[in-house]
C-alpha cells in the first residue's frame, strides 16, 4: 500500500481484499495512518487472541473479531489522547478547580518560586512571566529565537516534570495538555543541556 | 373540510402546533398548503444549508419564530474546523429586509457576529426572545445591542456560547423602561458585570421567572436578587462562597426559604461546600438539578444534597458522586426521568468514579427513567442486560466509556449483547450513542430492533461494511448518523444512496471512504451536498479517487451548493 506524502490510499488488487485499508488505528492526530512497511506500528491494533487469554465458557461460540485490540487500550486513555474524545463539550470548564500552582526551580538560584499555570494562555506568556520573575537570567525561548543575552549572558532551558515523573522540554505539546500534565518546572542551564543534544526546539506554532 | 371557508380551516390548524404535524398538514392538498403557510408562525430548520432565507420568507410571510441549527453535532468535540460555516448573518439580513415581524430567534451551533446582533436588535420592533446555544463569533457588545434596542425583550438565553467578553456594561444597556424580562441567562459569560445594574434590572422585572448568573456574581448579590425576585422558578447560581457564620449568609438562608417557586437549580460555578445546607429547604420542590458545572462539590456534598430532592425529574451531575452516590439517587429520586453523569476528569482513568454498578442501581430504583447520558470508566454486558430488563422506556440512551474500545472487563467480550438488549427492550428509542468494544453484531441488533431510532452516534466500532449496512437497511426512521473511526467504506456508503434523502445528514470521519465514492455519490444524488473537509493538505485536492477521505459530511438540501464554504472544504 503506497503512502505518498502520508495520504491514505485504497488499492484494490484484482480480487484481493484490502486488509490494510481496513486496519483500524488509534493514532495521534497528524500521524499518517499507514507506514511503508505495513507492519504493526504504534497505535495499531494487535490480534485479539494475542493480547487476551480467551477463556470462554462451555458454549464457546468463538468471538471472531475482525479487528485487533490495541495493547494500549488496556492502559488509561491519557496515554494516547485522541482528538475529540471523550465526546464531552466544555470539559475544560467542568474540570477540577481552576488553579494550578507549580514550583519553579532555577539552576543556581537559592530558592524556588511558584506560578499558577491557569493564569496564562500560552507558552509565550508563561516564559515572559518567568523571565520577569527571574529577571537576571535569560530563558532560551524557542518561540522567539531572536532573544539575545541580557545581563550575564547565561541561557536557560525551560523543562518540566510531567505526571509520569519524566522531565520534558517545555513547548512540545499543546498548551492545555501541558497545563494538565505539568507538576513542576525547572529552568536548566543551557550549558548542561548541550550535552543532551537538545539543539532544536519543538515544532509548534506560537499562536498557541 | 372542503366545505369550510379558509378561516375555519385555519382556526382548526391553530390547534396543530408540532412542526411534524404542520408539515404533514401542508402536504394534504394545495388548498391546505396555502392555508397552512399563511398561518404558520413557528418554523424549525434543522440544517441551515438545506434551504435559503429567501425561500423561507417567501413561503411563510407570517413567520414569528425561527429556529436554526448550523454545524454538525461533532463540532462540539472539535472535529469540525473553525470557519466551516453556519453563519446566521445572511438570515438576519434577509429577514431584516423583508416584512417579517420576527419575534423569536433560536440558534444552535451557529456563527453569530456583533453586527448581526445589532441588525437583529434594530430591525424587529416586536422582538421578544433570543436563545443562543453553543454559538460563537460575538462579543458582549452584540449582547449590549440586544439589551439596549429590544424594547419588549422577554428572553435572553445564552447557553454554552463562546463569547468574547469586553467587560460588560452590557447589563447596564437595558433601559430603565425595560420591565418585560421573563428569562435572563448569562452563565456562560466570563467577565465582570455591573452588580448594581443587575440588582436594579431584577427589581424592575416582575415577570422574571428564570435567572442564571455567571461566576462573578457573588453570594451577597445573590441574596439581594432573591429578595427582589422570590417568584423565580429557575435559578442559576454564580458564585456560592461565603463564611457560613457571616451575616450575609444568614440573610441568604432566610431569603431562600421564601423562594418556594424554585423548581430548577443550576450553576454553583464556584462553591464552598459548607454553604450548601442553605439550599436544602428548596430541594424538596426541585424537578431539575444541574451540578455539572460545580467541580467544587465532592461526592459527599452531592450525596447529601440529593437526599433532599425527592421530586427530582432531571439530574445533571459530575461523576465524583460515585456509584454509591448514584445508589442514593436511586433510592431517593423515584420520579427521575433524565440522568446525565459527566466526567470530572476525562483524561485520568485512575479514579474510577462511576462504573456499571451505579447505572444498574439507577435502573433498579428509577422506573420512569427515559433519558440517559452516562460517562463511565467501564461497562459490562451483564449490567446492560439488567438495565434493559429494568428500563423499557428509554428515548435517549447515550453511553460513553472513556476508553473508546474497552471490552467488558469481566468477560473480555465486546459489548454487543449489552447494547443489543437495550435496543430490544426499549422500543421507543430515538437516540443512541455507543462506545466500548463493539463488532458488526451490535449493528445487526440495532438494525433489527431500533425501529424508531432517529439519531445514532458511533465511534471506534464495527468490523466491516456490514455494520453500517445493517443500520442503513434496518433503521427506517434514521435522520442523523454520525460515525468516526470505523472500518466502514465505499460499499456501505453507496449501497442505498436514496436513503440519504430521507435523512438530515451523515457524518463520517476517519473511516474507509474514498474520494471516488464520494464523487460517485454526489454525481448520482444532486439533492445532496457532499462535503469533504480536508484540513491538512491545503489546496492540494489531487483528486485521486483512491484517496481515503478524512472527513465527509453530507446532507440533503433544496438549494444546492452553499456559497460560503471555506477553502478547505471541497463540495463535490
Amino acid at each position: 500500500m503506497s503512502s505518498e506524502n502520508g495520504k491514505r490510499f485504497l488499492e484494490t488488487d484484482a480480487g484481493g481484499l484490502n486488509f490494510e485499508a481496513t486496519e483500524l488505528t488509534l493514532g495521534l492526530p497528524g500521524e499518517p495512518r499507514v507506514t511503508s512497511d505495513g507492519g504493526a506500528k504504534l497505535g495499531s491494533k494487535r490480534g485479539f487472541s494475542e493480547t487476551v487469554d480467551l477463556k470462554l465458557g462451555d458454549n464457546s461460540q468463538e468471538v471472531k473479531l475482525g479487528h485487533s485490540l490495541q495493547e494500549a487500550a488496556k492502559s488509561p486513555v491519557s496515554k494516547t489522547q485522541v482528538v475529540g474524545w471523550p465526546p464531552v463539550r466544555g470539559f475544560a470548564k467542568r474540570g477540577k478547580k481552576s488553579c494550578k500552582y507549580v514550583k519553579v526551580a532555577v539552576d543556581g538560584a537559592p530558592y524556588l518560586r511558584k506560578v499558577d499555570l491557569e493564569i496564562y494562555n500560552s507558552y509565550q506568556q508563561l516564559l515572559t512571566s518567568l523571565e520577569d520573575m527571574f529577571s537576571c537570567f535569560t530563558i532560551r525561548n524557542y518561540l522567539n529565537e531572536k532573544k539575545t543575552d541580557q545581563v550575564n549572558g547565561i541561557e536557560y532551558m525551560p523543562t518540566y516534570e510531567d505526571k509520569d515523573g519524566d522531565w520534558m522540554l517545555v513547548g512540545d505539546v499543546p498548551w492545555q495538555m501541558f497545563v494538565e500534565s505539568c507538576k513542576r518546572l525547572r529552568l536548566m542551564k543551557s550549558s548542561e543541556a548541550v550535552g543532551l543534544g537538545l539543539t532544536t526546539g519543538p515544532k509548534y506554532s506560537s499562536t498557541n | 373540510m372542503n366545505y369550510f371557508p379558509d378561516e375555519v380551516v385555519e382556526h382548526v390548524f391553530d390547534f396543530i402546533t408540532s412542526h411534524k404535524d404542520r408539515n404533514s398538514v401542508s402536504l394534504v392538498c394545495k388548498s391546505w398548503y396555502k392555508i397552512e403557510r399563511y398561518s404558520r408562525q413557528r418554523v424549525f430548520i434543522g440544517n441551515c444549508y438545506s434551504i435559503t432565507p429567501q425561500r423561507l420568507i417567501a413561503r411563510f410571510p407570517g413567520l414569528k419564530s425561527l429556529t436554526l441549527k448550523g454545524k454538525p453535532h461533532f463540532a462540539d468535540f472539535n472535529l469540525v474546523p473553525h470557519d466551516w460555516g453556519g453563519f446566521v448573518d445572511p438570515w438576519i439580513k434577509a429577514l431584516a429586509k423583508s416584512r417579517i415581524g420576527l419575534e423569536e430567534l433560536r440558534l444552535k451551533r451557529m456563527v453569530v457576529s456583533d453586527d448581526s446582533l445589532e441588525l437583529l436588535s434594530k430591525s424587529f420592533p416586536n422582538f421578544k426572545s433570543l436563545v443562543l446555544v453553543s454559538c460563537e463569533g460575538f462579543t458582549t457588545d452584540g449582547v449590549a445591542a440586544i439589551a439596549a434596542n429590544c424594547r419588549f425583550l422577554r428572553e435572553l438565553d445564552l447557553q454554552e456560547n463562546e463569547v468574547e467578553d469586553h467587560r460588560g456594561h452590557w447589563l447596564s444597556c437595558f433601559p430603565e423602561s425595560c420591565t418585560s424580562l421573563v428569562s435572563l441567562n448569562f452563565a456562560c459569560l466570563k467577565g465582570e458585570i455591573n452588580l448594581a445594574s443587575l440588582e436594579r434590572l431584577v427589581a424592575r422585572s416582575p415577570n422574571l421567572k428564570s435567572l442564571r448568573l455567571n461566576r462573578v456574581v457573588p453570594l451577597n448579590t445573590l441574596q439581594n436578587l432573591l429578595m427582589r425576585a422570590p417568584q423565580l422558578v429557575d435559578l442559576g447560581i454564580g458564585s456560592y462562597v461565603d463564611d457560613p457564620s457571616s451575616e450575609v449568609f444568614s440573610k441568604l438562608k432566610a431569603v431562600i426559604q421564601l423562594c418556594n417557586s424554585i423548581r430548577s437549580l443550576s450553576g454553583f460555578l464556584e462553591v464552598a461546600p459548607c454553604c450548601m445546607s442553605a439550599i436544602y429547604p428548596i430541594c424538596e420542590n426541585l424537578t431539575f438539578l444541574n451540578l455539572s458545572y460545580a467541580p467544587g462539590l465532592q461526592g459527599n456534598d452531592l450525596t447529601k444534597l440529593v437526599q433532599h430532592c425527592r421530586k427530582l425529574q432531571r439530574l445533571w451531575i459530575l461523576d465524583c458522586i460515585g456509584d454509591k452516590g448514584l445508589g442514593v439517587v436511586a433510592s431517593t429520586c423515584k420520579e427521575l426521568q433524565e440522568l446525565r453523569v459527566f466526567p470530572s476528569d476525562p483524561f485520568d482513568a485512575g479514579n474510577a468514579a462511576v462504573t456499571e454498578e451505579g447505572l444498574v442501581l439507577i435502573s433498579a430504583g428509577c422506573p420512569k427513567l427515559n433519558s440517559l447520558l452516562y460517562f463511565c470508566h467501564q461497562m459490562t454486558n451483564a449490567a446492560l442486560i439488567t438495565v434493559a430488563k429494568n428500563c423499557t422506556n428509554f428515548i435517549r440512551f447515550r453511553l460513553c466509556i472513556l476508553d473508546p474500545v474497552k471490552a467488558d472487563p469481566v468477560t473480555n467480550q465486546p459489548l454487543d449483547e449489552g447494547f443489543g438488549a437495550i435496543v430490544r427492550s426499549n422500543k421507543s428509542l430515538k437516540r443512541l450513542s455507543l462506545s466500548g468494544l463493539l463488532t458488526d453484531q451490535v449493528f445487526l441488533y440495532i438494525g433489527m430492533y431500533a425501529k424508531k431510532l432517529e439519531m445514532l452516534s458511533i465511534a471506534f466500532a464495527g468490523d466491516s461494511n456490514k455494520g453500517m449496512l445493517y443500520v442503513l437497511n434496518g433503521c427506517k426512521k434514521l435522520r442523523k448518523l454520525e460515525i468516526r473511526d470505523c472500518p466502514f467504506g465505499d460499499v456501505a456508503l453507496l449501497e442505498d444512496m436514496g436513503k440519504y434523502e430521507t435523512m438530515r445528514s451523515l457524518w463520517m470521519s476517519s473511516c474507509e471512504v474514498t474520494h471516488g465514492a464520494c464523487k460517485t455519490l454526489a454525481k448520482k444524488m444532486p439533492s445532496l451536498n457532499v462535503e469533504i473537509i480536508n484540513e491538512s493538505e491545503q489546496l492540494e485536492f489531487s483528486l485521486d479517487d483512491r484517496l481515503l477521505v478524512d472527513k465527509m459530511y453530507l446532507y440533503r438540501t433544496l438549494v444546492g451548493h452553499r456559497k460560503d464554504k471555506p477553502e478547505y472544504v471541497l463540495l463535490l
